[in-house]
């Protein structure tokens, strides 16, 4: 069963007297334990798509399904259970919250989700800091990290709550070329290991290259499709 | 649970010097309430007991008008000898009844031999006088009060009387007194003591035996014309009240009327109208209280959720539920509330150590140097911290409330 289904999914926005239209009737599915990348210029619609992906807005027609659930008729606060339990998220300005250490971001999620014991959420944040590289910076606060650490810490807190699916709105346009990379590569190893969708939206090239499927969206509908896995290319 | 206050205490301490701002006005307003409630509740006591204890008792007994006409100190509304027995064994028989005293209240002709002077006396009978009226002892200014207080033949002169005539201690006046069937009768007194005044009523009279009223106003059986009651635990005053009002209920005049009345000390002297002007006086302090914790919370959370919109916006996208979120602000506010009542609590226990070391003094009247011991009342305390932890959480509600409705997307694109 696909992780993603989406079947002519439409966005309109009102401001004021005017109407965009941001989405105009997109369909794909996506598999779970991939990796996608949603290209296309500026306003072509991807951060709209990941909203209406991750629970986070609602579609103006069209069904939308995530992990099984039509999360267009969630309400707000089963919007939010949903989104605890099923997606995290990784920002384009890392919003990290100031007052928590980095330890205490990552297991923020846990407890507002109900997660576990103490015991249980500090071992698997011991465990994501682990594999995102930044147990040595566990006591220190989001002000006193690089923008590419910090970065890594908000991939961990989007894994914590041991999401199926990972959503990404430009993680990389804040960092330098080589920091991009990094951290591409570290949730592409994060998917490898743990079997986890990762699905970003970029409209740098480069950084396109890494995807194993991309999307290419465009004026709000799909105008490519790209499989690059082994067998696919 | 423990998690929203580690979270919502770090919050606070984020912005250390508006929490601490915030808190001290907390601390200044509870300290303002508890200082005083409690002074004021010292001077309301003090003089309520001055009052009770030095002349008027909790209670009086009258036949049925005499109040009312008590400036004339009318001699043929006294209480007869079945008046006398019956309420002597109703006062006998109430268990809130520490002592009672009864009394021959009557005016007269006051002389040294050389001047004449009005004067108002009270006849009473020592033994149970001191037992009613615990503090008459205490008001010689000049004399012994001793075991008998008043012995026949001897009198007691307010400080005023005795200053105006110029009768020392030992000094031999004469009473003139016009009996109710309106034939005059003198006695020679003998000076006992002088008398320091008090604020209230009969707070300026005169004292002689009961026996010597009696003989100079030609009475010859027992008769009273007031009984002052004194009980055991004020508290019970109105219980106490009704009991008496019960038992002394199936006596009737002619007319069919209630033959007695009864009037608590509240409904004799003027104080209890003070009294209740501080009990109004500490309603509107805490209303200022509340007013100073409301806006400054109110005005600290607003500032908190408008400052943290988009932090707010990503915990909502992470998966925080709108309830988690208000509760994060309303623990936000609470302890911000709990902080500064804290604080003030502590301040007003100090301050109130302080003034019970160094208690003050004051004048009230003619009475100089009171001494008010403030004490701590627990209850006060404890109703003051409530109402400022109500009154935190009450202020949070409204910004609480808007941050736990906001849009995720729209949250996170504020900066
Ligand atoms: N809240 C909104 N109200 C009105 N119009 C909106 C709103 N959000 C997006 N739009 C419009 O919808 C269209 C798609 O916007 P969207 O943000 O999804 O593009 P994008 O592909 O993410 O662009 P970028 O690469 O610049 O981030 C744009 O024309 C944009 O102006
Ligand atoms: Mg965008």
């Amino acid at each position: 069963m696909s992780l993603i289904e989406a079947r002519d999914l439409k966005k309109t926005y009102h401001a004021g007297d005017v109407e965009v239209q941001a989405l105009k009737g997109l369909s794909f599915e996506i598999e779970p334990a991939s990796f996608v990348s949603f290209v296309g210029p500026s306003g072509s619609g991807k951060t709209t798509l990941l909203n209406l992906v991750g629970c986070l807005d609602k579609p103006t027609s069209g069904s939308l399904h995530v992990a099984g659930t039509e999360v267009a008729s969630l309400g707000r606060a089963d919007g939010a259970t949903f989104r605890g339990n099923n997606i995290g998220f990784v920002f384009q300005d890392f919003n990290l919250i100031p007052v928590l250490t980095v330890a205490e971001n990552v297991e923020y999620p846990l407890m507002m989700i109900d997660c576990c014991s103490g015991r249980e959420r500090r071992e698997r944040v011991a465990g994501l800091l682990e594999a995102v590289g930044m147990s040595d910076q566990a006591k220190k606060f989001p002000g006193q990290i690089s923008g590419g650490q910090k970065q890594r810490v908000a991939v961990a807190r989007a894994l914590a709550g041991n999401p199926r699916l990972v959503l990404a709105d430009e993680p990389t346009a804040n960092l330098d070329h080589e920091t991009a990379f990094m951290v591409i590569d570290l949730m592409k190893s994060l998917k490898e290991k743990r079997e986890t969708t990762f699905l970003f939206s970029t409209h740098d090239p480069k950084i396109v290259e890494e995807a194993e499927i991309v999307y290419t969206i465009e004026d709000g509908l799909l105008k490519g499709f790209e499989d690059r896995r082994n067998g696919n290319g | 649970m423990v998690n929203i206050i580690k979270i919502a205490l770090r919050n606070l301490l984020r912005y250390k010097r508006r929490t601490l701002l915030t808190s001290m006005l907390i601390t200044v307003g509870v300290l303002a309430v508890i200082l005083f409630s409690s002074i004021t509740g010292a001077f309301k006591s003090l003089m309520i007991g001055q009052i009770t204890d030095s002349m008027l008792g909790h209670l009086q007994v009258h036949k049925r008008g005499y109040v009312a006409s008590i400036d004339n100190l009318p001699l043929h509304l006294n209480l007869g000898p079945k008046d006398v027995e019956k309420i002597e064994k109703v006062l006998g028989s109430l268990d809130g009844v520490e002592a009672f005293s009864p009394r021959i209240k009557f005016g007269g002709m006051f002389s040294n031999f050389e001047e004449t002077t009005n004067v108002r006396l009270n006849g009473i009978d020592p033994a149970k006088e001191v037992l009613a009226a615990p503090l008459l002892s205490g008001r010689f200014l000049k004399g012994q009060a001793g075991d008998t207080l008043v012995a026949h033949g001897e009198i007691l002169v307010p400080e005023l009387l005795a200053k105006g005539m110029k009768v020392k201690l030992g000094d031999t006046v004469v009473i003139v007194a016009t009996n109710s069937d309106g034939s005059v009768n003198a006695a020679t007194f003998t000076v006992r003591g002088v008398l320091d005044a008090i604020t209230g009523p009969g707070g300026r009279d005169g004292y002689i035996h009961i026996d010597d009223a009696a003989a100079l106003l030609r009475i010859t059986k027992k008769e009273a014309n007031e009984y002052a009651i004194r009980l055991k635990n004020t508290d019970t005053l109105d219980e106490t009240t009704a009991a008496l009002a019960a038992a002394l209920s199936g006596e009737l005049n002619k007319k069919g009327m209630p033959k007695y009345e009864i009037h608590t000390w509240k409904k004799l002297s003027p104080f209890s109208n003070i009294a209740k002007m501080i009990d109004v006086m500490t309603f509107f302090i805490r209303l200022m209280l509340i007013s100073i914790v409301l806006v400054s919370v109110m005005n600290v959370m607003i500032m908190a959720v408008f400052e943290r919109v988009k932090e707010i916006g990503t915990i909502a996208a992470i998966g925080t539920r709108p309830g988690k979120i208000l509760s994060l602000f309303l623990v936000e506010g609470l302890s911000l509330g709990i902080l500064g009542s804290l604080t003030g609590t502590l301040v007003s226990l100090a301050a109130i150590v302080m003034l019970k070391i160094n208690p003050i003094s004051y004048d009230f009247g003619r009475q100089k140097g009171l001494l008010l011991s403030p004490s701590v009342d627990m209850g006060e305390i404890i109703v003051v911290f409530l109402l400022v932890v109500l009154i935190s959480v009450l202020a949070s509600l409204q910004p609480a409330w808007k941050a736990s409705r906001m849009e995720p997307v729209e949250a996170m694109r504020h900066v």
